[in-house]
Parts: C-alpha cells; structure tokens; sequence
C-alpha cells in the first residue's frame, strides 16, 4: 500500500458518490440515518446558537465601556448575561464538538459504517433542536435574568422573566446529550472494526468516550433540578424556600454536581482534537499514549467529586471545603499530564505550521494559563478573596475559549476537507487564527486583574477605577468577534468554490483519512481490517517502501 | 507564521505589565490576612507564569528547530521514558500539596473567629445593606470599624442570596436567607474600602455597594457614643421579649413550661430527639421560626411560631438578648 | 496508515430487523443490550437526585416527615407493590415463553396480563390515591391546606406532599411509558416476530420494566412506613 501524500488537487467531490450527494432534497437531510448528515446537521444548529450568544456578548462589552453602563439598562444587562452564559454553555460547547465532530468521525475512526442506534441520532438531533426553540422562545418573549446557574430563591421567587421556559429548553436539550452519550458509548464498545483494540484507537475516540460517560451520568441529575426548580415555580411549593424548611444550597449542590462534570464535557473532546492535530502536524506517534488515554478517562471520573468547590463561600463547612479542595487539585494532575505529553511529541517531529496547527499550539498555551488559574481557585484561601469576581470569568473563559472554542476551530479546519471535499483559503486560516488569539488575549487578560482587584462578575456598572481594564477587554472582544467572523465567511465559500480536496491532504494516519473525501454514505468502499497501532507515522529508522 | 503570533502573545504581556505600572494590580491590603493572601497569590501567580512561559518556550523552541524542511521527512522514532511521565506527575503533584497545605492553613485560620471579637450583625435585602452594632447604631451601606480588633460579622438575608465582600480584607461569605453566615476580620489600615455584594441578587445587584470605614479606636468609640441615641440590641431584644410574654413559659430559674434561657447561649442543650446542639444564632432562629423541630428534652413541645410576626433585626434583637441572658446573671451574682 | 482488507467479510443470513450498521445479528443484540443498561444507568441517576434531596430533607425535618407518612393511603401502597412485583413475574414469564420457544399467543397472554397489573398498579394510584388527596387537600399547588394539628410541622408536611408526588408521578410517567413499550411488544408478538433465537426486544424491555419495578420497592417504604404506624398510640 503506498504510504505517498495525496495530491491536494486530485479527484474532485463531485465525480463519485458520497454521502453529500448521494441523495437530494430536503427530506434526505431531515429524514437522514446518517452519522455524517446528522453531525452538519447539528453544525448549523449550534453555529445558529453561537452567533446568538455571542450577539448578547458583543452587548455587554459595548455596555461596559462605561462605568455607569453604556448602552443598557440594567435589567437588560443582567438579561444579556444570563442569555449569553445559557445560550454558550448548553446550546453550543456542551453539543458543539461531540454533536458535530463527534458524529461525523466517531464510526470512521473506528471503522464502523454508522452509530449503533442511527434513529436514536437522528432523535437526538430533533429532540435538540426542540431544546433551542424554547430557549429561543425564552429569549424573544423577554428573556432570563437569573444568570446561567438560576440560584433559587431569586430564580423560584423573585425573578419576573421567563425561567420555566428557558429551564425547559435547557432540560430537552438535555435530552439530547444524553441520547448521544448513550449511542457513543454503545458505538465504541461493540463496532469497533477487526484488529481495532482500545489501545489502538485514535486518542479522539478515548477522549470521546470519557465524554459520553459524563454526558450519561450527569446530565440526568441536571434534568431533575431544573425540574424541582420548574415545579417550586409555578407552583409555589418551595423545595429550595427557606420558608417552608428549603434549602436553597440544595440546589447549588445539585446545579454543580452536574454542571462542573460539564465543563469537562466541553474540554475534553477539544484535548481529543489536540491529540490529533499535535500528531498529525508533527508526523509523529503521541508521546506516552496510555498516559494520555487513561488521563482522560481520569478527569472524567474525578471531575464528579469536586462540585463543592464553587459553594467554598456558601458557608458550608470546613471540612467540606478541604476534601473539595484536595480533591479539586487531583483533577489539575491528569490534564497537566496531557500538555507534557502533547509538548513532548513535537520533540524531534517535523512540524509544519497550517491552520489547524496554530490552532493547537493556541490551546496548549492558552489553557495551561486558563488550566493553572484553577489552582487559584482550588486553593481555598485565594478562593475566598476571588470567587464571584472577574478573576472566575477570565479563568473559565481562557478554558472553553481558549481551550474548547480553539481546539473545535483547529478541528473544523483538520476535518474540513474530509467532510465537504473542498480545502478552505490557508492563509486566511492562518490569518484568522492569529487574530482569534490576539483578541481572546486581549479581552480576557485584564479580566484576571479585574477580579483580583475584587471587580465582581454580573456588573453592569462598576466604579471608575475599573475602567481602564475594561475598555481593554472590550477592545479585544471586537477583534475576537472579527476573528470569528473571517472563518464563516471563508467555510461558506469554500463549501462551493473551494479547490477539491484528497483523500488525504494532510498525509495524517487514520481510519478517516483512509476513505474518499467526502466518504462515501457507508464510510468505508471496502470492509476495514486494523493491524497497525494509531498514530503509526514512518520513522527514519524504517527503511521507506 | 506562528512565531508572528508568539510575538503578540509577548507584546500583549508587555503591553499589560507596563500597563500595569499604571494600574494597581491588587487592591489595598487592609486586613491582618491580606498579606498573607497576597503572598500565596504571588507564589500561584509566579507558578503559572513559570510553567506558561515554560510550555510556550519550549513549544516555540521545538517549531522552530524541528520545523518540516521537506516533504517527504521522516522524523526519528523517539522512546517515551517512564520516568519522564511519573516525572511530570508527581511534581505537579507535590506542588498542589505546597498550596493545599498552605491555603488551607490560612482558610481554617479565617473560619475560626477569636473568642473575644466585637460582633456586628449584617442583613442584606434586595439592594442595600443593613448593619447593626450591638451597642446600638445602625447603619445602612456603611459598616464602621476600629482597626486593629477582631471584628464578627453575623449575616443573614432578607429575600435571595447576597454576598458581603470587602476586597481590601481578601474575604467574603455568601449570605444566605434563612439562616446565619459569619465571616470575621481583623483590619489593619485606616482607611475607607470599598463594599460589594458578590452574589447576583436581581435588578440593581450591581448597585448594591457600599463602604467600610476602618478607624483608630478612639474615632470609633466617638462614632459609636455619637449620632442618633440608639438602644443596645439586647435592650431592645429583652422588649420584645416582654412584649411576646415569652418569660411566661421561659421562666428563669427553669420551673416554668419552657426551658430557661440563662446562659444557654454558646451551650451545648439537650434535644427530645437525644442528640445534642450547640446553643447558637441558627438554633434560635429555628427555634422562634420552626419550634417543634427543635424541641428540647423534658419539655412539651408547644411553643408557638413566631414565623411572620418577627423581622429578621428583630430576631437578631432577640438573640442579642439571650446572649446577654447568662452575661448578665454572672454579673449581678458578683 | 493501516491497511484495508481486500476481501469482503462474508455475511451469514441474519433475520428480519437486522440493521445494516452491524456486522452480525450478535452484534446487534449485544449492542441493544449494553444500550439498555447505560440508559438504566441514566434513570438511577436521574431518580437519584430526587432521592437525595429526599433524604436530605427527611433527615432534617423528620417529624414533618412522619406526619406526612402517616397520610398517605398505606394499603393502596402495599397493594401496589404487590401488583408490580407480580407484574415482574408475568414479565419474566413472557421472556421465558420466548425463549423455550412456546407459541406467540403465551408471550402476548403475559405480556397482557403484565400490562393489566401496570394498568391496575395506575388506576388503583390515581383514584384511590391521588384523587383521594386531592380531595383532602394535600396536593401542593393544588389547594394545599395546612391543618391545624400539624401545629409548626406543616410546611415541611407540605415539603413531604411535594417529594412524595415527584417521586410518585416521576415513576408514573416511566410506567405509562412502559407500557407503550409492551404494547408495542404485543404487537410485534402477534406478528410472530418472536422466536427462542430472537427475543432481544423483549429481554430489554423486560430490564426496563425490572428497573421501574425496582424503583418502586425502594419508594414504597422510603414514602409509605416513615415512623411506624402500628406501634402504641401510631
């Protein structure tokens, strides 16, 4: 088998079937069994989403320009906030690379032509974007004010905007990630193609599945809050009331128990694309493959025992508080294990720098940053001084920013020639990429001085001394959104005038990159047989055929 | 290309740090463990500095040096020692338990107030601040302190959860309705702070502000005799006591249908259920609020609620009052 | 990069309802089995926080808690649990016809008799129960009226009334689902789709119907025998 690059300008798109064209018109897409349709499917419904969300974020930087608020009242800011954090954290990271990347590579990978339970995807992908309607709904009748936490008694009692309807959207989207978990579970374990054993799968399938085991087990306990939270609404029954013998911290405990396992989901499938993007770019086997395998698988189960660590401030015990803390520390090891790892495979690579590369290299710095700013707020008397300020804000969004939103460019822009045939214009790629970085530093950097100088988050109006700072980060924030802006203009482009792609243009190693560009609709023209290790790039010390 | 983008990762950090000469990058220190706080702060800061600009540099080392120089290279097969990963897991390892360690030291030092601080008592309520010193004076947004002493803050809330946070102490604690928060200091600096509510709270919780006034002993003693003449809170507790004709049943000497409250407070009583609790603000508040879930051993359980009869000073009026209970008795016996 | 194999893996003839993402029948059915335990998995934790919750509260406000037992119609609640567990017999007793290979009108007789006693387990709950405390007033939102004999303990009766009907309705609701998925069964059974090698769909929903059955047998007693009730002045 000839193991040669292929031509970037070989057979175009159009001159065999694919799953793209394989059938037309819209019911072959809204009627479609297939994981790849499914996965651009669910690409339009969150690229939807995250223009949404980031139309309420470009609104609160325009707002704080000003320390007395410069475009809105405050009602409307607090709207913003919430919408913006809502929109972000359940209808775009959460789905955004497992629904779109996920689906569309998680059976090629492993050499299977579809998911195990093809209607259940297609399910999903409904039960979705039902989600989205009434969370849009929501936002259009007026919008929540509760922040994306929805903290009782203020979101039981006291807020007058539209909770049930927004707790609704969020509790079916649920559903959906749940579904997906379920299928991607089940999927890695029985299809994996002859001579494909777990420790021959690309670190992406590991990554996912560490994935799909947290979507399965946490996201019910999420569903079940909102629910009592729903129910103490509208029918006044007060399970968090203080009052009547509530608890509001119950709902915290709850709330967190499933959210911070999900800031896992939003990370963990971006440091899969890492694995392989660093490999692939640097024409390299992982460094420390089980290491990094097991890391990941790690993080997903420690990350369901350190939720008290965001109730340090709450008043709950001391003892409560250390074992949060230490164990809070324990899940930093594994994902410093993985930057090490993904460092040490350039040493001695051959590198070469297009878009998807700067993309990774952009992750590994930026969430080391984003990574140890968590150290100070696993440490408990730091935390003390830094919870609920801007310093939480920075911390988060150098991660599902500079982490998660990075890693899902770099591997949109790796995978885009498989999933449409056509290559996007590199130099535009690289250009945006840089101005992605520059303006996500820009905007969240002073953010981290901002809250140690004790700037709370959820301001829209602050006092004059914080002003500087903020003028900074509202600077960034509309470089950041031109950066965002160029690669949806360039993908659309090329969607139709882009060169057509190879099989394999980036001479990577994978079950995907063995396949037409874009696969054929059953993946694979012959049934596939495994009998190499991933990453299994030739070496110098190999005589070449 | 991406040394390009290394370049505006320095600049940016260039830009900050004379930036930075301009802005402060901490806000003052006021309190006896600000300092303590700053210093782990530098320790974590300069730790994550270390290790971004290690990873980064080393990255840029490796594009740089291993950079692809024709198409069909093969790099060399490169072993993965061990040691190296056990290496890079242990010693991230041993610095989280430096941190730990520490943090935890100073985390455990601010929960556990010293016996003899001043007590002031906080409400917090949809948008503004309301504080009550014992010896009478209320305040509104404003919280006026003798520097110098250990300073217990009891809060509770009147509606959602607020958060009481001074960045000059380095402290805050969620307040929370229904029941008591404390948090306590010892300020170090004269000076006037500022006073936020941390916890999103509605509307204006962005306007929730207010001031501490850090004073010599002296201004303060002046502040508090000055003003508009104000009951001490167990006074005004000890009338609302009478007024509920709570010592009918609460008789002193302990013959009466309720237990007696001389020197209970602080205690640890005896309830039906068997367990023991500790006498504190919480368990008075349940105790006046929800009665027969707190009922003590020997004692019938009908005390009746006073769950929307009392505000929540009125409570802290009446616990101010049982506190004095014991006080009071010692000092008459002598 | 890995190699392909030129040659096509044969495939042996699979039955109707084969779906072709697999590679055999075998796969399929071990995938439809490990599918069902995650999505178990999924409903412990789903009902698991509500038992938490349940707990905690339980423990901190247990008087309330024992007042709000002792309303509940304890017979209907036994009785209920009777009517399940024996719906777990016919049900397993449907799976088991399956697979001795008996004729299709013995699976539809326990698949039948197994959805009575889900109806029976239903209605015998919804009138006697439910409706009964609606007519009582103990239905939170629903006209709740605090009595006077419940003296300080009444909101946490109430809070009781609240986590005895989410937990009841939430098993309710897995219950109608249920048996739409019999009743789908019933109808795939009639089509003589099952045979002693194929029983699958059976087998999971048998699982799905065990675990509702199960999660009835741990409310029961957590909602139902709070405090006693036959001991001297209970």
């Amino acid at each position: 088998m000839s193991t040669a690059i292929a031509d970037i300008h070989e057979t175009p798109a159009e001159s065999h079937v694919n799953y793209l064209n394989a059938t037309y018109g819209i019911k072959s897409w809204l009627l479609t069994l297939d994981h790849k349709r499914i996965g651009l499917l669910y690409l339009g419904t969150i690229t939807v989403m995250f223009l949404i969300g980031g139309v309420a974020a470009v609104l609160m930087r325009l707002n704080l320009i000003e320390p007395t608020g410069a475009l809105v009242e405050p009602d409307t800011y607090n709207k913003l906030f919430s919408i913006h954090g809502i929109i972000m954290v359940f209808f775009f990271l959460v789905p955004s690379i497992p629904a779109t990347l996920g689906n569309f590579l998680i059976p090629i990978m492993i050499g299977a032509r579809d998911v195990a339970f093809p209607r259940l995807n297609l399910m999903s992908w409904y039960v979705f974007v039902t989600g989205c309607f009434f969370a849009l709904y929501a936002v259009a009748a007026g919008g929540v004010d509760t922040g994306w936490t929805f903290y009782p008694p203020f979101s039981s009692s006291y807020s007058h905007t539209h909770v049930v309807a927004m707790a609704l959207g969020i509790f079916i989207a649920g559903f959906s990630s749940i579904l997906t978990g379920l299928n991607f579970i089940v999927t890695i374990h029985k299809m994996r193609a002859p001579g494909m054993t777990w420790f021959r799968l690309p670190l992406f399938i590991w990554a996912m599945y560490a994935t799909s085991l947290i979507f399965v087990l946490g996201t019910p306990v999420i569903a079940v809050t909102l629910l009592l939270l729903g129910a103490e609404r509208l029918l006044h029954v007060g399970i968090f009331d203080p009052a009547i013998g509530g608890d509001p911290l119950l709902f915290q405990h709850l709330f967190w128990f499933y959210s911070h396992p999900a800031v896992y989901i939003m990370i963990l499938p971006g440091m899969g694309i890492i694995s392989e993007l660093i490999t692939a770019f640097s024409r390299k086997k992982i460094f420390g493959y089980s290491f990094v395998a097991f890391s990941s698988l790690a993080i997903a189960i420690i990350s369901f025992v350190v939720w008290g660590h965001h109730m340090f401030v709450t008043g709950q015990s001391i003892y409560a508080g250390l074992v949060f803390s230490v164990l809070s520390f324990v899940v930093a090891i594994p994902s410093a294990v993985k930057v090490f790892n993904w460092t040490a495979t350039l040493y001695k690579g051959s590198i070469s720098y297009e878009a998807p590369m700067l993309y990774a290299l952009g992750f590994i710095g930026l969430f080391t940053l984003g990574g140890l700013t968590g150290l100070f707020l696993a440490s408990l008397a730091t935390d003390v001084h830094l919870n609920g300020t801007y310093f939480i804000v920075a911390h988060f969004h150098y991660i599902m920013v500079g982490g998660a939103i990075m890693a899902y460019m770099g591997g949109l822009h790796y995978w885009w020639p498989k999933i449409t045939g056509r290559m996007y214009p590199d130099l535009w790629a690289r250009f945006a990429a840089l101005v992605i970085f520059v303006g996500f530093n820009l905007t969240f950097f002073p953010q981290f001085v901002l809250g140690y100088l004790g700037m709370p988050r959820r301001y829209g109006v602050y006092p004059e001394e914080f002003q500087v700072l903020n003028v900074l980060s509202s600077a960034g924030a509309s470089i950041l959104a031109i950066g965002y802006v160029i690669p949806l203009v360039y993908f659309f482009w090329s969607w139709n005038y882009g060169p057509p792609a190879g099989p394999n243009p980036w001479g990577a190693t994978g079950l995907e990159w063995t396949t037409s560009s874009p696969p054929p609709t059953e993946n694979f023209e012959h049934s596939v047989i495994v009998t190499e290790d991933a990453y299994n790039y030739p070496t110098a010390d190999v005589t070449s055929e | 290309m991406m040394g390009l983008s290394q370049f505006g990762w320095y600049g940016t950090k260039a830009a900050a740090s004379s930036l930075a000469l301009m802005i402060p990058m901490q806000p003052p220190a006021a309190s006896t463990i600000a300092g303590e706080i700053d210093q782990l702060y530098y320790l974590l800061t300069g730790i994550t500095l270390f290790f971004t600009v290690l990873i980064f540099s080393i990255i840029f080392y490796f594009m740089v040096k291993y950079r692809r120089r024709s198409k069909d290279e093969k790099p060399p097969d490169v072993h993965s020692p061990l040691v190296l990963e056990l290496a890079w897991t242990v010693i991230p390892s041993l610095i989280c338990v430096v941190i730990f360690v520490w943090s935890s030291i100073l985390y455990i030092r601010s929960s556990h107030p010293p016996a003899a601080s001043t007590e002031i008592f906080v409400i917090g309520k949809q948008w503004m601040w309301h504080l009550q010193h014992p010896e009478g004076p209320r305040e509104i947004n404003e919280l006026h302190v003798p520097v110098g002493v250990p300073v217990k803050l009891t809060m509770t809330s009147q509606d959602v959860i607020h958060g009481f946070y001074v960045p000059a102490f380095r402290l805050k604690k969620d307040v929370l309705p229904g029941r008591y928060t404390s948090l306590w200091f010892e300020a170090s600096e004269v000076g006037t702070y500022h006073l936020f509510c941390t916890e999103f709270c509605g509307t204006n919780h962005s306007e929730m502000l207010g001031w501490v006034y850090v004073m010599s002993p002296e201004d303060y003693a002046i502040w508090l005799s000055g003003g508009e003449k104000s009951e001490p809170m167990a006074q005004q507790g000890e009338q609302i006591f009478n007024h509920y004709t709570c010592g009918y049943c609460h008789v002193a000497d302990g013959t009466g249908r309720g237990p007696s409250l001389v020197g209970v407070f602080g205690k640890p009583e005896k309830l039906a259920s068997g367990e023991s609790k500790v006498v504190d603000e919480d368990l008075i508040r349940q105790a006046l609020l929800q009665p027969n879930s707190v009922p003590v051993a020997g004692y019938a359980p009908i005390m009746p609620t006073f769950q929307g009869q009392l505000t929540e000073e009125q409570i802290l009026q009446l616990i101010a009052y049982v506190k004095s209970l014991g006080v009071q008795e010692r000092a008459s016996t002598r | 990069m890995s190699e392909t194999a030129v040659n096509e893996i044969a495939h042996h003839p699979n039955p109707t309802g084969f779906a072709h993402q697999f590679e055999d029948i075998d796969q399929q059915h071990e995938a439809g089995r490990l599918g069902m335990w995650i999505f178990l998995a999924t409903e412990i934790l789903f009902f698991g926080g509500m038992f938490t919750s349940y707990t905690i509260y339980r423990a901190l406000h247990l008087p309330s808690f024992v007042i709000g037992s002792h309303l509940l119609e304890v017979q209907f609640g036994a009785t209920n649990t009777v009517v399940l567990i024996c719906s777990s017999l016919t049900m397993a007793l449907a799976i088991r016809s399956a697979q001795v290979g008996k004729s299709k009108s013995s699976i539809i007789f326990y698949l039948v008799l197994t959805m009575i006693l889900g109806a029976l387990f239903l209605g015998l709950k919804l009138r006697f129960e439910w409706y009964h405390d609606y007519v009582e007033h103990i239905v939170p939102g629903f006209g709740f009226v605090y009595r006077p004999e419940w003296g300080s303990a009444a909101p946490g009766v109430q809070m009781f009334m609240c986590f005895y009907f989410f937990m009841t309705g939430l098993h309710a609701l897995h219950m109608i689902v249920g048996l739409g998925i019999l009743g789908v069964l019933v109808g795939m059974a009639a089509r003589g789709r099952f045979t002693s090698q194929y029983y699958v769909p059976l087998e999971i929903s048998g699982l799905y119907w065990h675990f509702v059955d199960i999660v009835w047998i741990f409310l029961f007693p957590l909602l139902y025998l709070i405090g006693g009730r036959y001991s001297a002045g209970g």
